[in-house]
């Protein structure tokens, strides 16, 4: 188990998808949750219920928008782990949970430990007042 | 506020203004003196369900608040395409989004250059500015204070006056970081309308989100060119403020702006990092053009002036090039009563108010080969819009559009660079 912080509380279970280069949710996701930036390394990858471990987020602050929109749809990812806190992407979670209930736990790693997270495994992600980690 | 005494409508927005200062870390709140809102722009359902709950709590707006563009132009609105259900989904909810941010209170300015309207902030005032253009606009030009707040942010600090004491608010984080010399362009070239938007991008790209302190820029360099500088390095690398030695108000020397400390590097700049610059904004460098876009961030009175004293005299632009000018609906009742707008217009110019090109489905599916004279029109709208650019002067542009086809003046950076 890797222990992290809250930066949203929730629990959630899914497949990890490492991205190798900061995302931008607007104009780099779409509505279905799938990487649409051509110039993005993970170009073509859906992240709907998957575990998604990046650095950080980037670029533009319509991103808040279209990660709230994609939880209400249910087309985001199930979970995300940051190295770095990014308020663009934790405000689309804490909008969608203000708005709708949804729980989405954004959690921060911070370097050695973020890198040692596995790609392509099945991971539960715990957000809880008592508990934050990732185990496998 | 966050218990609900000054009702419902703020502690929500209390509760998300409350969020965004743990993530940050802030240990205190500050007031602001003004909001600029982008959240106007069509997101998805989220988008109104977030605008209607505040409307519906009955929350509105304490400080003198304007809103960006949004999704439809209303005073143009037969420019929007509404052929697809996703369009017409667009349409609809767009035009609902703008009545809910009225009815907060906000001001219909629909602009992303808010900085070109009266009764604009000043040196030392804290604000909430959305929208990653206006933001380094008013943190570097007018020395106004904004973090980059984002969507949902922005309508919450105009909601409860206040904002996290954080980021760009204080007076360390704006230490410029990252010198750029650029003293080995020339004169001339400093003087060509297209280097600002080069120069943005290419010092973007370099600095990324540190705060870049370029040396070597004119005196009296204009606005316009400022804004195109600093929104190309919004975009291409997510600067939120820069400081050009002798021109912007917080560095009037280069040790000012640096406040007597190191830079964490230093990088000249030449004719050939510009040129290249171009060449990799550009999807395409010759042949046929479908359509030109200019005016992104929104055209200022003064650039429609320009735009039209070229178009005035000379060839037509051709039938099959569409030319489209964004601009504020403000701007646009100026040309009006100035005679600018009926040149623009009869030279073939679609004017597009309260909205831009590159969010909107205005462009017809048809025009995929499209010219602008902004490097952030050209960042966004290939993936956007699914457009071809090509990056070129507000000169290269109509002289391309009165051809049909890319017309070029590489020269300008010099015979060694071509």
């Amino acid at each position: 188990m890797i222990h992290a912080e809250a930066l949203t509380s929730g629990t959630a279970e899914g497949s990890t998808i490492r991205l190798t280069e900061p995302l931008s949710f607007w104009g780099g996701t779409d509505a279905r949750g799938r990487i649409v930036d051509a110039r993005h390394p993970q170009y073509g990858v859906a992240l709907a219920g998957r575990v998604l471990v990046m650095e950080s987020g980037r670029g533009s602050s319509s991103s808040s928008s279209v990660l709230a929109e994609q939880i209400r749809s249910r087309a985001a990812p199930a979970a995300i782990v940051l190295a770095r806190s990014d308020a663009i992407v934790v405000l689309g979670a804490i909008v969608a949970a203000e708005l709708y209930g949804l729980e989405m736990p954004i959690l921060l790693v911070e370097p050695p430990e973020h890198g040692e997270i596995p790609s392509g495994t099945v991971v539960r992600v715990e957000a809880t007042p008592g508990e934050c980690g990732i185990s496998w | 506020m966050l218990s609900g005494e000054y009702g419902e409508g703020i502690a929500m927005a209390m509760r998300i203004v409350v969020g965004l200062g743990r993530i940050v870390g802030a240990q205190r709140m500050v007031e602001i003196t003004s909001a600029h809102v982008d959240s106007c722009l069509y997101h998805g359902q989220v988008s109104l369900d977030f605008a209607g709950r505040l409307v519906e709590l009955g929350a509105s707006v304490r400080v003198p608040t304007t809103l960006n563009v949004g999704s439809m132009d209303l005073l143009h609105p037969g420019l929007i395409r509404t052929n697809t259900k996703a369009e017409r989904e667009v349409a609809a909810g767009g035009r609902r989004l703008m009545s809910a941010y009225l009815a907060l209170g906000c001001a219909a300015t629909w602009t992303c250059a808010p900085y070109q309207l009266p009764a604009r902030p000043g040196l030392g005032d804290h604000i909430a500015w959305a929208e990653s253009n206006a933001i380094v606009f008013a943190n570097s030009v007018l020395g106004a204070r904004t973090d980059r707040y984002g969507d949902f942010v922005d309508i919450c600090a105009a909601i409860t006056g206040r904002v996290p004491f954080s980021g760009l608010q204080t007076e360390e984080a704006r230490r410029g970081t990252v010198v750029f010399d650029c003293s080995d362009l020339e004169r001339a070239l400093l003087g060509s309308e297209l280097v600002y938007p080069l120069l943005g991008q290419y010092v973007g790209s370099v600095a990324g989100s540190e705060i870049p302190v370029l040396v070597g820029i004119p005196a009296d360099v204009s606005e316009d060119r400022l804004k195109a500088l600093g929104a190309a390095a919004a975009s291409s690398g997510g600067v939120a403020m820069f400081h050009a030695v002798g021109v912007t108000p917080e560095a009037a020397t280069l040790e000012d702006a640096l406040k007597g400390r190191e830079p964490l590097s230093v990088h000249g700049v030449s004719p050939e990092d510009l040129r290249a610059t171009r060449a990799e904004l550009s999807t395409f460098s010759s042949g046929r053009i479908d359509a030109v876009s200019v005016g992104t961030p929104h055209a200022s009175y003064a650039e429609c002036v320009v735009l039209a004293d070229l178009l005035r005299d000379g060839p037509p632009i051709r039938d099959d090039v569409r030319f489209y000018l964004s601009t504020a609906r403000a701007t646009l009742a100026l040309a009006e009563k100035t005679g600018v707008l009926p040149i623009l217009e009869s030279a073939g110019v679609t004017v597009v108010v309260d909205t831009c090109t590159y969010v909107t489905a205005i462009l017809s599916p048809a025009a995929k080969r499209v010219m602008t004279n902004s490097a952030k029109w050209a960042y966004y709208a290939p993936a956007n819009i699914g457009a071809e650019v090509v990056l070129g002067s507000v000169e290269e542009c109509v002289a391309s559009a009165r051809l049909g086809r890319v017309v070029l003046d590489d020269a300008l950076f010099g015979e060694a660079s071509r």
